[in-house]
């Protein structure tokens, strides 16, 4: 070869080797990504009868905005356009829709309410968006065979009730159970979760059961109702402002039962604080998260960061709100698998980084409780640790229990 | 003569005319230009802006629905979201137990929710203001609760997802315009019905017994026959908007039927012009895009940007902005007339 | 028997909760022949305010007062400024003012406020009487119900003010040829219902727990016990209040399972007003051709 032959094939040599390289480096790149900037998309209820957890996604785009402070995912900013959809499933399909189609999103994170996620769940996974980390606690996000497009994130509500089903069987075998739950599919699954921890002996001891709509006043007859029936033991599936309300209405009336709280209730600044903390006092409920009002946690590392970050990025939350925590929790781990993602940002592969998640411990997460996801396996939390309140905290007892439906 | 005064013949001002044509005329021409327009509009937009546009007309035609009850008949409403929501689950029960294919459910969901009306409109003769309100409200607050107990057929809590419908083959559109396309046929049906029902006898009855109940049954109009034809007519169209809107979104559940939804037809309704026909489409696009717009002012507080819009529409236009406009255009049109005729005053 | 006993006594405490804000509708209504849906998000609002009062220190009767007179004041403010463009305009835009100033009520107090449930202590010491049917702060809300029950039926009995604002709502125009100043007749009977939300507001809040959609349930009841009783009758509304409410605990319980309490509730109420057209104790009107 000539010289000149030489040159020009090393420098064609060298060009080929630098664009893939660059092409490497930059990635690949599905909707609402670019070098600078990756797009998310999220419904929330900033308005409405569910308009309480807003909160979360405050807390999110307070915490996204920590990131970006501190200098994005590999560079990245993120966009994290967040919309209302009033709790109403018909708007969260409208507003899903701008976001894909106008917005031009990468994938859907976090988007909250059962009916909601059921409304978008078809649109997502037929054109192939990912739902990621829903915020409820329904149990049917796990099913990536029928939706490989959508993962839960929280504990689901049925394995915290089986979770307390097998612990009065296990405790309090003849036990007369009653329950109070509020009229929707969060309060019904506890319902089912409770029946399916007690298996067979779930129609003799459940004797009792009363419902309330999120527009009652109060519960106050429910809960006499319940008493009247002769239980003595009390499952309370309730939003915060009516948990509050049970607590001191069965202390009000003289009903001693074991009471089971759900652990959306379980909050000490939020609900048994209002509601008079001694009346609260050997009441048991499962977490997985640090309540940020419970004393015992406010030397923990963990907590005096989310408390700093609260003040920085998050001044007009309330500290005593545990929907603070939550969002902060969930945004953590979704900035964990945008990193995982590296430069190839598509929406397969954030799919792919999601479900491969291996004993990731979260901030404010109890000790010993781990993040696991897999291809067979799209839930991320699936332990609890069950605690019973003694008038000022909640003392963790008995072991992490893992509640799948099988064990 | 007289100083300062020039007396002339008035040219005739023909009222009611311009350009030789009557308003009448006017008015097709406008309509036909609108729907013109409003059928080729979906060639032109995104996909989601023509899926935003089929709820616009869908929310048309509800509150089309409550114009004709609260606006022509008088009688309040807070309760239309129950027909909303009885059309929209006529639909769905039909589509997913007994397979009906999606465009054979609107006419039964016509039909059961006129039977509704008529039910719920005979004892709604003995009420009256605020206990009329009350009553309708009842029905808007029973809706959700009856749709969860009900859960065999309903869903319950889960809802019922239903089947995207099919384009029909060979018409080379997608879902989305071919459902706009729906839509747009069954909202100008809607709106001749409703002005044949509106500007004949019926209508006139309705407005009678609206203004002077006891003058309209002196003068031998069946009170209680209209008012309750007033009812099954509006429940009729808002059942059929109901069901189209199940079709449309692909999910029905209990939450997506409450008390809010029923409020925002009235507001709606008084927004464009309660007794009014073309009302119902501004009614229709208030519903559907203020409270985007509110939150892209403000997350922080939507509802007040949403609440401040209503006050500031009935602050600006209380009959409505058709109510209202109405009368400005046609005074507009005779001024026009005038000019282009060329009367002159000294 | 107990339990019935029980439950009849948790109605009466929840209808003394449902007749305060239903004195308020009727204020309103007498003065103005309007239902103002704003009313329940007015009294939560200012019991925000009586809550931020007592939080900075202020003793809670001192909070009380203040409340109750800036509520007053803002009550009128709200007549002139809100209601005042609509009041020549059909009813309907008058009612659509009102709900849209209950969305912007709800949704500043969420914003300003957050919607987490705040605690707010209620001045009655809260001890179980009667071998826990009730409670003495129960007692302490039905007893601030009937004393402005009581207050607010002498001053439309009473006093001239009070004769003139009926005078004002039932006939304008020959009210102003009587020399009643009816724009001002107007303003205050708005004031005054604003006042009494404002004491429902801060007298219900330890009950149900403070937050911003605490009087949205609440005002669907009041408005069934104000119209039960006879929307223009003080003492019908507060009867009326308290059979919504005991009918409703009642109703759940024996009646039909809880899923559908509501919907009997209401069902029991309408069937009531059917053959009483205009409530318990309305007056019935009549029309002259």
């Amino acid at each position: 070869m000539t010289v000149k032959q030489i040159i020009v094939r090393g420098l064609a040599i060298a060009g080929l080797v630098l664009t893939s390289g660059l092409a490497l480096a930059a990635g690949q790149y599905g909707p609402g990504v670019s070098d600078i900037e990756i797009k998310i998309g999220n419904t929330m209820p900033y308005s409405g009868p569910a308009s309480a957890y807003g909160a979360i996604g405050k807390a999110e785009a307070a915490y996204f905005a920590m990131i970006n402070e501190q200098g994005g995912i590999n560079g990245r900013k993120i966009n994290f356009i967040s919309r209302d959809d009033g709790y109403s499933p018909p708007k969260t399909v409208e507003v899903v829709r701008k976001l894909v189609e106008e917005d031009q999103v990468l994938f859907i994170f976090n988007p909250l309410g059962t009916p909601p996620n059921t409304a978008i769940q078809g649109y997502l996974n037929d054109n192939k968006v990912p739902q990621l980390f829903v915020a409820t606690g329904a149990d049917k996000w796990n099913d990536p065979k029928h939706f490989p497009w959508t993962m839960g994130y929280q504990p689901s509500y049925r394995i915290e009730a089986r979770i307390y089903g097998r612990y009065i069987l296990k405790n309090l075998p003849a036990a007369k159970i009653a329950v109070l739950y509020q009229n929707d599919d969060f309060g019904k699954d506890y319902l089912i979760g409770l029946r399916e921890g007690m298996g067979d002996k779930a129609d003799k001891m459940i004797i009792a059961t009363q419902t309330y709509e999120t527009t009652d006043p109060t519960v106050d007859s429910q809960i006499v109702s319940l008493q009247g029936s002769g239980a003595d033991v009390l499952l309370t599936a309730a939003v915060p402002k009516f948990a509050a309300q049970a607590i001191r209405k069965v202390y009000d009336i003289g009903w001693k039962p074991t009471h089971f709280m759900t652990n959306v209730s379980s909050s000490v600044g939020a609900v048994f604080r209002p509601a008079g903390p001694e009346k609260g006092i050997g009441i048991i409920s499962a977490a997985y998260g640090k309540d940020p009002t419970d004393p015992q946690w406010k030397d923990a590392p963990d907590f005096k960061e989310w408390l700093a970050w609260m003040k920085k990025y998050n001044p007009s939350a309330n500290v005593a709100d545990a929907n603070n925590v939550y969002g902060y929790g969930v945004a953590y781990l979704m900035v964990e698998v945008l990193k995982a993602c590296g430069n190839d940002l598509t929406r397969e592969n954030v799919m792919k980084q999601a479900a491969s998640l291996h004993h990731l411990t979260g901030p404010m997460s109890l000790p010993g409780i781990t993040i696991s996801t897999s291809a067979t396996d799209y839930a991320p939390f699936k332990q609890m640790q069950l605690e019973k309140f003694d008038g000022t905290t909640w003392q963790l007892f008995g072991e992490v229990i893992s509640g799948g439906p099988g064990s | 003569m007289a100083e300062g005064f020039t007396v002339v013949a008035p040219e005739k001002v023909a009222v009611g005319r311009y350009a030789g044509l009557s308003t009448g005329s006017w008015r097709w021409i406008v309509a036909l230009a609108l729907i013109a327009l409003a059928s080729v509009l979906p060639f032109a937009v995104s996909n989601y802006h023509v899926f935003e546009l089929t709820l616009v007309m869908i929310y048309a035609i509800a509150v089309l629905g409550l114009n004709i009850l609260t606006g022509y008949n008088g009688q309040i409403s807070l309760g239309h979201g129950a027909f909303f929501a009885a059309g929209a689950y006529t639909a769905a029960i039909l589509m997913h137990h007994y397979g009906v294919p999606y465009w054979a459910t609107v006419p039964p969901a016509a039909f059961i929710c006129f039977a509704l009306g008529v039910l719920f409109g005979l004892p709604a003769l003995r009420f009256e203001g605020p206990y009329l309100a009350l009553v309708t409200l009842a029905m808007a607050l029973a809706t959700p609760q009856l749709l969860k107990y009900f859960d065999t057929w309903t869903g319950g809590q889960q809802g019922i997802n239903l089947i995207k419908p099919l384009p029909p083959p060979g018409l080379g559109i997608d879902r989305d315009r071919w459902l706009y396309l729906l839509v747009l046929a069954v909202l100008l049906l809607a709106m001749r019905i409703a002005a044949n029902m509106l500007h004949g006898r019926t209508g006139r009855a309705f407005v009678a017994i609206r203004d002077q109940p006891i003058a309209a049954a002196a003068m031998g109009i069946h009170t209680a026959r209209y008012k309750t034809l007033a009812f099954g007519t509006s429940t009729l169209f808002t059942g059929v908007a109901g069901a189209l809107a199940a079709i449309v979104i692909g999910y029905v559940s209990p939450e997506g039927y409450s008390l809010f939804l029923s409020i925002s037809f009235l507001v709606g309704s008084a927004v464009g012009g309660i007794a009014t026909i073309g009302g119902a489409i501004v009614g229709g696009l208030f519903i559907q895009f203020v409270p985007n717009l509110a939150n892209d002012i403000s997350d922080a507080a939507p509802g007040a940007i949403y609440g401040l819009a209503m006050l500031l529409f009935m602050y600006a236009m209380p009959r409505g902005v058709v109510g209202s406009l109405g009368p400005w255009v046609a005074r507009l049109m005779q001024q026009l007339e005038r000019h282009r005729v060329g009367v002159r005053r000294k | 028997m107990h339990q019935l006993l029980q439950q009849i006594f948790s109605g009466l405490a929840a209808g003394a909760i449902y007749a305060s804000l239903a004195l308020a509708l009727v204020m309103i209504y007498r003065a103005t022949d309007l239902v103002n849906f704003a009313q329940g998000e007015m009294a939560m609002f200012s019991t925000y305010i009586a809550w931020t009062l007592v939080n900075a220190g202020l003793p809670f009767w001192g909070a009380f007062i203040i409340t109750l007179l800036a509520s007053f004041l803002g009550g009128m403010a709200i007549e002139r400024v809100v209601i005042r463009p609509v009041e020549n305009a059909p009813v309907l835009a008058a009612v659509v003012v009102t709900i849209g100033l209950a969305l912007i009520f709800n949704s500043l107090a969420g914003w300003i406020y957050s919607y987490t449930v705040q605690d707010f202590q209620s001045p009655f010491p809260d001890r179980p009487l009667f071998g826990a049917l009730i409670t003495t702060r129960d007692l302490g809300v039905i007893g601030v119900t009937l004393v402005m029950l009581f207050l607010l039926f002498a001053f439309f009995r009473f006093t001239a003010t009070g004769l003139a604002m009926r005078a004002a709502a039932q006939n304008p125009a020959s009210a102003r040829l009587c020399g009643v100043r009816v724009g001002r007749m107007l303003a205050i009977g708005w004031g005054l219902a604003a006042a009494i939300g404002a004491a429902a507001g801060i007298m219900v809040a330890p009950v149900l727990f403070l937050d911003p959609n605490m009087m949205g349930g609440v005002l669907v009841y009041a408005f069934a016990g104000a119209l039960l009783g006879g929307i223009t009758s003080p003492v019908g509304a507060v009867i009326g209040g308290l059979i919504v409410g005991v009918t409703e605990n009642l109703v759940g319980t024996y009646l039909i399972a809880s899923q559908l309490k509501l919907t009997v509730a209401f069902a029991l109420i309408i069937l009531v007003l059917v053959f009483r057209p205009n409530g318990l104790f309305g007056t019935a009107i009549l029309r002259r051709v």
